[in-house]
């Protein structure tokens, strides 16, 4: 009895040195997975120009001279739960990688969301703007940057609401990120005084919109609130503009436009447009230096949109945490808590911080689309109408319904 | 009553798109017996060469309703003569994996130039604004594709049931050998029928150019329906699937007003209740 558990107790001690060992021996290698939306409706405002944007965090960070090997490789998840989760899991199973960026698609980005968990690797979205993965999804595991559905609904939609617009009807793209916009900009809405009058539910990436653009219509409501993205916001907005909606009174409130959504729309459909994002190429002369060197490496020549932009300040956060860490610890809680406890700063978002609940804290922006006229260059697209402070634009604490808040 | 009315109406424009397509394919199916999966491509090219026309050519959009289908119907013979061709004979599977395989190139290239949100194409100055009908308000353009794609489909319908060409190449398909001992040249009609359909593909790109974004990804989304469209009326029938292009666009169009989170699958569950019933489509023939 006795001579088996020292034999354990030898055992248990020899593995633990083993695998201490073994960490130490990859200590400064790091594995990044751009999982995006490599060729769909999303590709443009993530996909390719993510990865990209992940290579240039890593060359930035100026860590391969100090003998740090960092990799980026990429995955299309198709917009598909399923085949996102695959991947993910081969990530971490065979190809051992230790964070996962971007991954657009709310829907996606959940099930996601669960792996990395499971996993204990690191998740720093970009792409998915359901404001539930630093809420009741929320992860000790997960970072959440850039933008999300709350922020969306307390900035544009709050500021239609003030504006005079307090009957709304939705359209709705049917699925988690759709449900959790409407959701947050419903709550707004209401708690501003305002009224949903109605509203519908349309499949992804649907083509024609006549249908219920003319529901719209007939409901009256003042403002038209579209919780859909990408290709659906674009479509929704070039079709309302042929039913007259503009003119009979009733606004359209593109709750999330993205730069090559405006690209797409052309500014002569597009202009007049107020929306929201928290980065903007021609923000600053910080901003435009590095959208200048992303440009080049483009193959269209675009440069960033936000979601890009987040996807490169995550990775060079959570690289300055590896650094300050000494090396990598393979242990996704472990680096989220040292990202968390350092402040965030870069050119492209300035200062923020990362709350317990994963959620970024940055600067939001109201932006109005140009007139055709008042655009100087192919990408000269926004007008500055507002600054809205971190704590004011992303959900408080006291609000937040995540669980590692409860500590 | 009046909302009905309107979907209705909007269901017939949605209708349109999907005649035109549909019709495309019947031609192509009836008259080669190939299952041409690259049709969906085809359309967006119409469309991407009704967008270069207008911006690189400054060539209108009343032109480029001529120009692009000739560009792309040309495009399509090139590869009839120089693939389709040798797979003569053989199972449909074979064409249609050869066409898949084609769609797939196609958007490939098209996507790594230009991205998938799409480029912007304005609607002509003739057709801007709409009319009050009481009901709704209908855009001019929309009443324009409507009846635009019904001249269009009844013109092909009539041109290949009705006139001497139309028999040759029916006849040409039900025994091309006997046809050629009459002195026709039965390939080159076969390739001239291919590039009609894909004419027609084209056509329609260019007419939805303006209501969508000319993406790379256009025909993706629309073929799959389309073949739904043309399964439900039965392969081949070139009346049967205009018919059924123009009542899948309402039967879809009052779906989404009644239970739009199924609009885009009550297509399917059409398809398998009519195969289910009558396997040969519609206004299909026993084979």
């Amino acid at each position: 009895m006795k001579t088996r558990s020292i034999a354990s107790l030898l055992l248990t001690t020899a593995l633990t040195f083993a695998a201490a060992g073994e960490a130490s021996a990859q200590d400064k290698a790091v594995k990044i997975g751009a999982l995006s939306d490599q060729s769909g409706l999303y590709a443009d405002l993530g996909g390719p120009g993510s990865t990209l944007a992940a290579q240039m965090a890593v060359e930035d960070s100026g860590l391969a001279a100090k003998g740090w090997k960092i990799d980026v490789i990429s995955g299309d998840h198709q917009n598909k739960p399923d085949i996102g989760t695959a991947i993910a899991r081969q990530w971490f199973d065979v190809d051992k990688v230790d964070v996962i960026v971007d991954v657009p698609n709310s829907g996606v980005a959940l099930a996601v969301n669960n792996v990395v968990k499971e996993k204990n690797g690191v998740y720093i979205n970009s792409g998915a703007a359901t404001s539930d993965l630093t809420n009741a999804q929320c992860s000790p595991n997960t970072v959440h940057w850039t933008y999300d559905t709350y922020m969306l609904a307390h900035t544009t939609g709050q500021a239609l609401v003030k504006a005079g617009g307090d009957t709304w009807f939705f359209l709705t793209a049917d699925y988690a990120f759709g449900a959790a916009l409407e959701r947050d900009t419903t709550a707004v809405v209401t708690a501003n005084g305002g009224k949903v009058v109605g509203g519908v539910k349309h499949p992804l990436n649907t083509p024609d919109f006549s249908s219920f653009l003319l529901q719209a219509q007939a409901s009256k409501a003042k403002i038209i609130g579209l919780a859909n993205a990408g290709g659906d916001t674009t479509n929704t907005i070039k079709q309302a503009a042929e039913f007259g909606i503009g003119k009979g009174g009733q606004k359209l409130a593109a709750l999330l436009l993205f730069l090559t959504d405006v690209k797409a729309l052309g500014l002569e459909t597009a202009q007049g447009l107020n929306f929201t994002e928290t980065f903007y190429w021609d923000m600053d002369d910080k901003a435009r230096a590095f959208s200048k060197r992303f440009a080049a490496k483009m193959k269209n020549s675009a440069p960033p949109t936000m979601v890009q932009a987040g996807v490169y300040a995550g990775v060079r956060h959570y690289l300055k945490a590896l650094e300050a860490l000494g090396g990598n610890p393979h242990d996704g809680v472990k680096v989220v808590e040292k990202m968390k406890s350092m402040p965030t700063e870069d050119d492209l978002f300035g200062k923020g911080e990362i709350q317990p609940n994963g959620r970024t804290i940055h600067n939001a922006y109201l932006f109005e689309v140009k007139k055709p006229s008042e655009s100087k260059g192919p990408w000269d697209f926004y007008k500055l109408v507002g600054t809205v402070p971190g704590d004011q634009a992303f959900t408080p604490l006291s609000e937040s319904k995540c669980a590692l808040l409860k500590k | 009553m009046q909302a009905l009315y309107a979907q209705l109406l909007v269901g017939l424009i949605n209708g349109s798109f999907y005649a035109l397509l549909s019709l495309g394919l019947a031609v192509i199916f009836g008259m080669l017996n190939i299952i041409n999966f690259a049709h969906g491509a085809l359309y967006m090219m119409g469309a991407f060469v009704a967008y270069f026309l207008l911006n690189i050519g400054g060539i209108s959009y009343w032109w480029a309703l001529l120009l692009a289908p000739v560009i792309v119907g040309i495009f399509g013979m090139i590869l009839e003569r120089t693939m389709l061709q040798w797979l003569t004979g053989l199972d449909h599977l074979y064409g249609l994996l050869l066409t898949f395989g084609i769609a797939l190139i196609v958007q490939g290239v098209f996507q790594n130039y230009f991205g998938s949100s799409g480029l912007p194409y304005a609607i002509p100055d003739q057709l801007k604004g709409g009319m009050n009908l009481g009901f709704m308000f209908l855009p001019v353009y929309r009443g324009w594709v409507v009846i635009f794609s019904l001249v269009v489909c009844l013109a092909t319908w009539f041109l290949i049931e009705k006139t001497r060409l139309g028999a040759y190449l029916r006849a040409a398909t039900e025994n091309p050998t006997l046809v050629r001992a009459f002195g026709i040249n039965v390939p080159r009609m076969i390739t001239l029928t291919y590039g009609l359909g894909v004419g027609l593909a084209a056509l329609a790109g260019v007419l939805s150019a303006p209501i969508n974004q000319v993406r790379p990804l256009m025909g993706a989304d629309l073929i799959i329906v389309v073949f739904a469209v043309v399964v439900i009326g039965g392969m081949g029938s070139i009346m049967g699937s205009i018919i059924t292009g123009f009542a899948l666009g309402v039967i879809e169009g009052l779906t989404k007003y009644f239970y739009p989170e199924a609009s885009n699958t009550v297509v399917f569950v059409l398809m398998v209740l009519v195969l289910l019933v009558k396997p040969t489509g519609l206004t299909g023939r026993a084979a």
